[in-house]
């Protein structure tokens, strides 16, 4: 699976590109998410808090609960499906609302941001789908209690096309199938 | 759909040993438009042929073919000075000349026994010779599709490439706001003449595919939540799924020979390439890596596979043999690559390119050298060849608002030449776009 490894492999390449283009101002693969990272306080979203942290949606506006303090989603950087801090203390939360309910079944739902190609996106959001599924198992859920289903970029929940929107839509949500 | 009733007899073929002066190079972008000349074919007053239009319809049909092209340009036929039947016999070439016509096309319609015969010339006006001439004879109804194909056979005799006006696209066409995107598969002539809705709209439907060699579709349907690739027979109506396996299955393309389906197998967050002989049902899995592996197009010989990865830490395009032998990266010049397709001449891939925030269709050779951009946009993807490997179209989306309208989604074409884009008109948005080869 991913990731510091893939992460590092993927830098090597920026840098070994940079290196090649010198005159090069912004590496390729990066720019929306670094760009995501840097600039959400100037985006224009009203309220003063900070909305994205490292490019990954830190706010509550589409988050639902599936239980008294159980949020339903967990939130990505863009074209990841590492699991931040939070994303886990969510995802543990989920976890312990299932073992207390044992007759609950799930379908954990991967979703992608606009940015990028349908196809990919569909794969992305199938890897991010499993991300979630595979902390809950390690969290002891059952698997046969968990399904995942991606929908890739066909169902944002903000229809916005500005870095708020995206960071909202990088999510995995977590819906009861009985 | 309708079966095709078309019977193709070349029951003259005149001569073509003309050398023609007429002649494009379709390699070289952005030339002036070849002026031609065509004239409304004749008739002996025949009354349906009057009723229907035949003649003015078969006219526009074909002179919109060419001048979508962007290689013709048809002259207004008030200018026309010759006008009588004696044209299509032996037409008086300076009268054309006169009017800036480099050639011009003549013909004639008849009904017998209830079936429309067209016979249509080309003349060349310079070398003063006929340098193409058929006779077609189909149902009266289908003057359309051979309209398109006297358009093809114009093209053919002036560039020397065949055309690809007799062909039709497959595609999706959304409704809705973008949270709640109705998708549904439709099919249209090449023109966007003969619309038609395939599915209901209730299941999402994604990516649909032309079958090579059959009246065919592969796409990915979210029937009963399950995303999984089908098949829809286009004559029929009848869907299936495709194979029976345990996640899901996306990003379908037929083999060169119709006979089989590559696609991605998702399982447990790993997306792997996998072929299915659609005769035995037998699989093969062909890529193995922890990474993502989508979007395989097979080369013309079916010899070869493209595909996108992001196995060296970003999308990149991939070239491996069709058996997933020596898997090796192509795509090199720097920021992001995906949806590559093989042309239909082999030489080139097209692909989407993403760098520095905006998306770009391109090609490179199989290599993934002489990369050239032909397009650029704020959001754009999947490339789709025009059978002859001269055109592509994609589909491009608008930016939303941040109150999330304004988003919008169209097809569009543009020539390998990076000239000649244009929209393609159809009822509602239109994403995911798959042209046919020339129907048989």
């Amino acid at each position: 699976m991913v990731s510091t490894f893939q992460n590092y492999t993927r830098y090597l390449v920026i840098i070994l590109f940079a290196l090649f283009l010198a005159a090069c101002e912004t590496v390729p693969k990066d720019t929306a998410s670094s760009s995501s990272t840097s600039s959400s306080s100037s985006s224009s979203s009203s309220t003063a808090a900070v909305e994205i942290q490292d490019g990954v949606y830190v706010g509550s506006d589409t988050v639902e609960m599936l239980a008294i303090d159980v949020p339903d989603r967990i939130f990505f950087a863009y074209d990841s499906h590492s699991l931040t801090k939070a994303a886990q203390n969510t995802l543990e939360k989920q976890a312990k609302w299932l073992k207390a309910n044992g007759s609950v079944t799930i379908a954990i739902e991967g979703h992608a941001d606009e940015r990028g190609t349908r196809e990919y996106n569909l794969a992305l959001g199938d890897r991010r789908a499993n991300a979630a599924k595979d902390y809950l198992m390690t969290q002891g859920i059952s698997s046969s209690r968990v399904t995942t289903i991606s929908f890739g970029k066909e169902r944002p929940v903000n229809s916005g096309s500005n870095k708020k929107a995206w960071a909202q839509n990088r999510r995995s949500v977590t819906v009861r199938t009985n | 759909m309708k079966r095709l009733l078309v019977c193709l007899f070349p029951l003259i073929l005149f001569t073509n040993i003309s050398f023609a002066i007429i002649e494009i190079d379709i390699t070289e972008g952005n030339r002036e438009p070849l002026p031609l000349a065509i004239s409304e074919f004749f008739h002996d007053n025949n009354q349906e042929i009057i009723d229907k239009k035949i003649t003015e319809n078969i006219r526009t049909v074909i002179s919109d073919d060419l001048e979508r092209s962007g290689l013709f340009s048809s002259i207004d036929d008030k200018a026309f000075i010759q006008t009588n039947r004696a044209m299509h016999l032996k037409p008086r070439f300076a009268d054309w000349r006169l009017i800036k016509a480099q050639g011009l096309l003549t013909g004639e319609l008849a009904i017998e026994d209830d079936r429309l015969r067209v016979e249509f010339r080309l003349w060349d006006t310079f070398a003063e010779k006929e340098i193409e001439g058929l006779v077609l004879i189909t149902t009266i109804d289908n003057w359309r599709r051979i309209s398109h194909m006297i358009a093809d056979k114009i093209y053919e005799r002036l560039t020397g490439e065949e055309g690809y006006f007799d062909t039709r696209i497959v595609y999706v066409a959304e409704e809705g706001p973008k949270n709640k995107r109705i998708k549904k598969l439709a099919i249209m002539d090449q023109d966007g003449a003969n619309h038609k809705f395939l599915t209901s709209g209730k299941e999402l439907v994604l990516t649909p595919r032309f079958n090579p060699v059959r009246q065919e579709i592969t796409y990915l349907s979210y029937f009963k939540n399950l995303p999984r690739v089908y098949l829809l027979n286009i004559q029929t109506g009848i869907q299936e799924v495709v194979g029976d396996f345990p996640g899901m299955t996306f990003a379908p393309r037929f083999s060169p020979d119709g006979g089989k389906i590559i696609m991605s197998l998702a399982r447990e967050g790993n997306s792997d390439l996998y072929v299915m002989d659609l005769t035995n049902r037998v699989v093969e899995r062909l890529t193995d890596s922890p990474a993502i592996d989508t979007s395989p197009s097979y080369s013309p010989d079916g010899k070869k596979i493209t595909f996108n990865s992001d196995r060296g830490g970003s999308q990149q395009i991939y070239v491996m043999d069709s058996n997933g032998r020596n898997q090796k990266r192509i795509s090199k010049q720097g920021g992001n690559y995906a949806t590559p397709v093989w042309s239909p001449r082999g030489d080139l891939i097209a692909f989407t390119k993403f760098y520095q925030g905006q998306y770009f269709i391109g090609v490179m050779r199989t290599d993934g050298s002489g990369e050239r951009l032909l397009t650029e946009n704020w959001y754009q993807e999947a490339p789709s060849w025009s059978s002859n490997g001269r055109v592509l179209i994609f589909y491009r989306e608008t930016k939303a608002n941040d109150a999330g309208d304004g988003h919008s989604s169209s097809i569009w074409s543009i020539d390998l030449t990076g000239f000649n884009e244009r929209k393609i008109i159809t009822p509602v948005d239109a994403s995911d776009p798959s042209w046919s080869k020339l129907i048989q």
